[in-house]
């Protein structure tokens, strides 16, 4: 059984569709690119799948459950974890707060109101932050660190629960070239641990760690299947050397 | 869980000191009101414990502002309702044994605050700031309304004469016995808001004040969250109506009324929101002040006073506590104190070769 089964997925806002009938499937511990050129959907269709949009019509299955319209927060507990477009780091708190913050998040209220986790998750924040190469700037509010260390920050937020299936929207973006190379390295071990849909421009990029690409445009899906399938594929050769 | 290389590295560095500045004021005031009754008059006594009661409700105020991000203008609705009501215990059922009354003025706050907190806040979808403020404040306008209107609760005249509080046969009358009982008060719940706020449960409210919308997806049930800090707010501003009602000896429409909540969101903003103390302070210089300046200034003192609000609210948006207190200090840290550490040493002693994004 697919970890995800998004089914007849349409959204509009007034009178601009932005998905129109669109199907997803990723399966347990499968690295899924979506790509397209842009405003083919490819935000729209995370957010309905992480509970930030309710789709006008169509289901969204995950793990069996049919999630098509529960708040983020219980789909997050369920195992969907989200990386927005935009970085949404915490920027007054320090980046070892903004780690707990994720860290902390399903514990019971009890345990947070008496801080009783703060002690056991230590060594998990510094784990993850030292993974993901933030160790040294834990002490500094996460406005103080760069561009390309945020995104970091978030996508080790967003890993920090262990969830199922991992949602990155545009992670390597304003990166350089070394950054988004290390960005990729970052990822690649989760690979045995969960499943990911990742939407990104670089091309190269979504290659290196995809097993499977789904191509959008314009609200629909263009083509779908093995990264050597879409990259022969003339339907999406057309619209890429056409429109992007 | 044994401590990894990451921590040891972590912990060994050296890091720069801070002073802070809240603890410090913190101990300042705690020192100079635990004696003040020594050096006060006793009509000034009873003017600085009518403070320190106000302090509890401004305290509520910045519990569910400056920590939850909660626009209340409904503060004194639970403040009125737990007065209105331990009024009623002492003069139709001859209840005024503190043992009963502070704790049903709590609980009765608790369950207004409750009841309104669930209307307004546990909707189907998450209410904007705008809606709660115009809902608790329209809360406060029906209770004034009512207070005015219901002959029983004494209508345009409220509840005058209400008997002494009492524990057991000795009665809590006010001067310095009401005093310390008010000031112990506000030391129990300021310690209890405190812990709150430095605990995880803190780190918490703090992610929701600034990116509400985000921690939902870590899994927050952000407006649960919400409900509960707005119930514990008013179970403080009802204790607080409670302590009032018996030290004025008096409860009147006024109490419950929009007036009364606008002038403690006020005062709160006044101190500065988001540091507890900020609001105790706010309320202890704007009372401080108008009692000087209407001693001095009959006529214009509340032009004055309204003129300084103003320029403190619109210059000093932190507001007084602001001037000593670093933004820094006032967000805090949750976890292990943060410091700056150099790159930890990665597997064979090799230090970090990537450049810094």
């Amino acid at each position: 059984m697919p970890l995800l089964e998004a089914h007849g997925i349409k959204k509009s806002f007034a009178r601009l569709t932005a998905l129109n009938g669109v199907d997803l499937t990723v399966a347990e511990n499968e690295f899924h690119g979506l790509i397209g050129p842009n405003g083919s959907g490819k935000s729209t269709l995370m957010k309905c799948v992480a509970g930030a949009e309710i789709p006008t019509e169509g289901t969204i299955r995950f793990a069996g459950r049919d999630i098509t319209a529960v708040p983020p927060a219980e789909r997050a507990r369920a195992g969907l974890s989200l990386k927005f477009q935009i970085t949404s780091v915490l920027p007054a708190l320090t980046v070892y707060d903004n780690m707990l913050l994720a860290l902390q998040a399903q514990n019971p209220l009890s345990n947070l109101i008496f801080s009783r986790t703060r002690g056991p998750l230590h060594e998990r924040v510094l784990h993850t932050l030292d993974q993901f190469r933030l160790a040294d700037r834990a002490g500094d509010p996460a406005a103080e660190i760069s561009h390309g260390q945020q995104q970091w920050l978030e996508i080790a937020m967003a890993l920090a629960p262990e969830p199922r299936l991992l949602l990155l929207d545009e992670p390597t973006a304003g990166m350089s070239l070394q950054e988004r190379r290390l960005t990729g390295e970052l990822l690649i071990p989760f690979k045995r641990r969960c499943s990911l849909v990742i939407v990104e421009h670089d091309l190269d990029f979504i290659r290196d760690i995809c097993d499977v690409l789904t191509v959008l445009d314009q609200g629909n899906v263009l083509e779908s299947g093995t990264v050597a399938h879409v990259q022969n594929s003339h339907k999406v050769q057309e619209v890429y050397l056409t429109r992007v | 869980m044994a401590d990894s290389a990451v921590s040891q590295a972590y912990r060994s560095v050296p890091r720069p000191r801070r002073i802070p500045v809240i603890p410090i004021v913190e101990l300042a005031l705690l020192l100079i009101l635990s004696v003040l009754p020594l050096i006060l008059e006793d009509y000034l006594t009873i003017f600085v414990t009518r403070v320190l009661i106000l302090a509890l409700l401004a305290l509520s105020f910045d519990l569910v502002w400056g920590y939850a991000g909660i626009l209340s203008f409904g503060q004194a609705l639970f403040f009125g309702s737990a007065g209105y009501s331990t009024a009623l215990l002492a003069r139709d059922l001859g209840i005024t044994s503190i043992f009963i009354v502070l704790p049903a003025s709590l609980v009765i706050g608790l369950f207004v605050s409750l009841a309104l907190g669930g209307f307004l806040l546990l909707g189907r979808h998450p209410p904007t700031t705008i809606f709660v403020a115009l809902g608790t404040l329209t809360g406060s306008y029906a209770a004034d309304r009512l207070a005015r209107g219901w002959y029983y609760l004494g209508g345009q005249n409220g509840i005058p004469a209400i008997p002494a509080m009492t524990a057991g046969s000795y009665a809590v009358v006010e001067g310095p016995v009401f005093y310390y009982l008010a000031f112990a008060t506000l030391v129990l719940v300021y310690l209890l808001c405190r812990f709150l706020v430095r605990s995880q449960f803190g780190l918490a409210l703090a992610g929701m004040r600034e990116q509400k919308a985000r921690i939902a997806f870590f899994g927050y049930r952000v407006q649960q969250l919400k409900a509960m800090v707005f119930s514990l707010a008013g179970a403080i501003a009802g204790l607080a109506g409670g302590l009032y009602a018996f030290h004025e000896g008096f409860v009147g429409p006024n109490m419950p009324g929009v007036v009364f909540s606008t002038q403690i969101v006020l005062y709160a903003l006044f101190g500065g929101v988001g540091t507890l103390i900020g609001a105790v302070i706010g309320v202890i210089a704007v009372e401080i002040v108008s009692f000087w300046l209407a001693d001095n200034y009959q006529q214009v003192w509340p032009i004055i006073l309204g003129l300084l609000l103003l320029l403190i609210i619109l210059f000093r948006p932190t507001g007084l506590i602001g001037l000593v207190v670093s933004e820094r200090e006032r967000v805090g840290t949750f976890g292990r104190p943060p410091r700056t550490l150099p790159r930890i040493a990665q597997e064979g002693g090799e230090e970090d070769q990537h450049a810094a994004p």
